[in-house]
């Protein structure tokens, strides 16, 4: 962003990456996919780079509204200072967070989640899927709770898998009716309560029962959960865990 | 003369009765913080229309829907027949509307009466999803003990009410076949759909006297049901069937995923951010973070409380509670509305105001063990068919655990701490962000 900046431009659109896009091994794939996409589709982007810092999703779950709030102001002051509009993120919980908590501090963007941007590119003939390598493969979606459930989104995701000619099974529990993966309300980042079986493995059983070659996710959290839900089943090599965006930047 | 003095005095009773516990009630509810819910009345009437009364929710899961909706139109015509029944035992006239009414008279019994049918095959249905199929959802621990009586209390009752609308109209029937009615001096029939064959077959043959005698048991059985009714629905679950409404009403309308902004926190960083910042000044009145006791939620979160059936479908679409950790979202609700009355009847013994009992709805009902369990999936929010929301009491509570008494598990804290250093919720430096780039 700074970039552009010192050239006196403004991109129309700041890609958010996330802490787990930025950091996460797994996730940073996904980042690049995102990127690819973009990039492919001639879409001027900036991210804020160092100067991005935790939306504070996981502290406002937590119930730490200070820690949150601090977080918020520092990031609000730095997209208003680049006089940001429209940002993307990777990440469903900064979707959320920056689209619908950041206005009562000041900070007010459009916000669009990548799997709504990339149906857009799509639909607006902005990216040609060719290579056609998941046809007829059977792909199951995750629904993130804080794209669903929380924002109502569920029609974007699953309409790239459609584009995609893959073989679109539900799992019983779907859109609203879905189940978490275990890493939402910062549940990611502590052992889980005492119980008898774990969130994402309950949830990866639902998934496997739809008999799936890749599980779809849009979610870097869920993306980890179900990628150790499949591993707790030993079936790593049979199904995949991939983020809608790797399997449109396959597809390029 | 001196039924209809008994009619009256026992009405009236039963009415008065009834308001002073709704108007407690509401006085316990408003212990709560102001909330604006005001706003969009359009939108708030179509949601009440089509989730309160169009049960919406409700078919997402078709069979107990059904079965609902039954007991809840026979509840609702039903009303209908007590306007006369309420005119007759005022007036001491017998099936006041019969021969005004005609031929829509005995198509609106009939119509109760097929309901009513309708209403006991619902009813033994539920009873035994209860108690002989035990229904996973509605044989949770938390249902122990008072909240398994009540509900079984509850379709016992509509039973009762059933079987005294059938001796009432059956006996009526027989009385009126043999040309011993108070509707008429001629012998014939009120042509009920039901009743017309069930009165003869159970009836037929008995005396003028006893066919009195049962016709008055049902037609004051069915009276005192009502009344008993609505005076045992303040201690109820039951009491969804009025506040389902208001409830629904004053639903949430945002994004279920936009947490509550606390203003209180927004001024003291704005302050830290710039120490010249104009805030509201504070009404002096010490500020609690988050929620440790009923009066810090919401008067929509206590009206949820009361709202709540119990049903369990939140519980039963919980992952923390179908993966056995003890957070049940049922549970929150059961526990802040026991809470609140137990406030209530504290209000009640020291002139309205609360007198610190030493116990608090966090630790004492609630644990933080059940409150650390949640994913802020909003899958309760979204099941409830009345929405309510436990998510934002689990919140506010999180809140207060987290700014009040710093007892978020220790990992949370190396989280938080992360987060305030490093602005990610790992370890990792700032400086690396852009390393996924290379
Ligand atoms: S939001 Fe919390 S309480 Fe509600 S269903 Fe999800 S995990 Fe359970
Ligand atoms: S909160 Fe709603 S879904 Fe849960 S038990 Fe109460 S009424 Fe049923």
């Amino acid at each position: 962003m700074a970039e552009y900046l010192a050239k006196g431009e403004t991109p129309e659109l700041l890609f958010w990456v996330g802490c787990a896009g930025s950091f996460d091994d797994r996730a940073k794939k996904i980042t690049r996919s995102i990127v690819k996409i973009l990039n492919h589709a001639n879409v001027k982007f900036a991210v804020l780079g160092t100067e991005e810092s935790c939306t504070g999703d996981p502290a406002k779950r937590a119930g730490n509204e200070f820690l949150f709030q601090m977080q918020a102001m520092g990031n609000i002051t730095i997209l208003n200072g680049y006089e940001v509009k429209k940002i993307i993120t990777g990440c469903p919980h900064c979707y959320n967070t920056l689209k619908n908590e950041y206005p009562a501090l000041g900070g007010n963007y459009e916000v669009i989640h990548h799997t709504e941007f990339i149906q857009q590119l799509i639909s607006n003939g902005l990216i040609k899927i060719e290579g056609g390598s998941f046809k007829g493969k059977k792909v199951t979606f995750h629904d993130p709770c804080y794209l669903g459930r929380a924002n109502d989104v569920y029609e974007a995701p699953r309409q790239i898998l459609i584009d995609l000619d893959s073989q679109l099974v539900e799992m019983q529990r779907n859109r609203a009716d879905g189940l978490c993966c275990g890493a939402g309300g910062a549940q990611m980042f502590k052992e889980a309560e005492k119980g008898n079986k774990e969130v994402n493995v309950e949830r990866t059983e639902q998934a496997l029962a739809t008999n799936p070659n890749i599980i779809a996710v849009g979610c870097p959290f869920c993306n980890t959960m179900i990628t150790d839900g499949v591993k707790h089943f030993n079936k790593e090599e049979s199904v995949k865990v991939l983020d809608v965006a790797e399997l449109i930047a396959q597809n390029l | 003369m001196i039924s209809i003095l008994i009619f009256i005095i026992f009405f009236t009773g039963g009415a008065v009765w009834f308001t002073i516990n709704c108007r407690k009630v509401r006085r316990n509810i408003l212990i709560g913080k102001d909330i604006d819910r005001k706003d969009n009345s359009s939108q708030r009437w179509k949601l009440m229309a089509l989730v309160a009364m169009g049960q919406k929710k409700m078919f997402e899961r078709p069979i107990p829907a059904l079965l609902h909706l039954f007991l809840y139109v026979a509840f609702i015509i039903t009303q209908i027949e007590l306007i006369e029944i309420v005119a007759d035992g005022v007036s001491g006239s017998h099936r006041m509307f019969a021969s005004s009414l005609g031929g829509f008279y005995t198509f609106i019994i009939s119509f109760i009466e097929i309901l009513s049918i309708l209403a006991f095959i619902g009813t033994i249905a539920f009873l035994s999803r209860r108690n002989l199929l035990k229904v996973p959802r509605l044989v949770k621990s938390e249902l122990n003990g008072w909240p398994k009586l009540d509900a079984n209390f509850i379709l016992l009752g509509e039973i009762t009410l059933i079987c005294f609308i059938f001796m009432m109209n059956g006996a009526d029937e027989v009385l009126y076949r043999n040309g011993w009615s108070h509707v008429s001096e001629s012998q014939g029939s009120f042509g009920f759909a039901i009743s017309a064959h069930l009165g003869p077959m159970i009836f037929g043959g008995m005396s003028e006297s006893a066919l009195h005698v049962i016709e008055r048991i049902g037609w004051w059985g069915h009276v005192t049901m009502v009344l008993a009714f609505l005076n045992y629905l303040p201690y109820s679950k039951h009491f969804h069937i009025l506040l389902a409404f208001p409830n629904v009403y004053f639903s949430n309308l945002l994004a279920k995923g936009k947490f509550t902004n606390l203003d209180s926190v927004t001024n003291e960083v704005k302050l830290m951010f710039d120490p010249s910042a104009v805030v509201p000044p504070s009404d002096g009145t010490p500020m609690r973070f988050g929620a440790k006791d009923v009066m810090d939620l919401t008067w929509k979160q206590l009206l949820d409380s009361y709202t709540c059936t119990e049903c369990g479908r939140c519980t039963s679409s919980c992952p923390a509670n179908i993966t056995g950790k003890v957070l049940s979202p049922r549970k929150i609700m059961m526990d802040t509305r026991d809470r609140l009355v137990e406030v209530g009847k504290n209000m009640d013994v020291n002139n309205g105001t609360f007198k610190d009992d030493g116990k608090s709805l966090l630790n004492d009902y609630i644990t933080p063990e059940e409150l650390w369990a949640c994913n802020t999936c909003n899958a309760c929010v979204q099941e409830c068919p009345v929405n309510i929301d436990p998510l934002s009491i689990i919140i506010e509570m999180r809140r207060f655990m987290v700014m009040e008494q710093s007892s978020a598990p220790a990992e949370l804290n190396s989280m938080f701490n992360n987060i305030e250093n490093n602005g990610a919720p790992w370890q990792f430096s700032q400086a690396d962000r852009l390393k996924w780039a290379e």
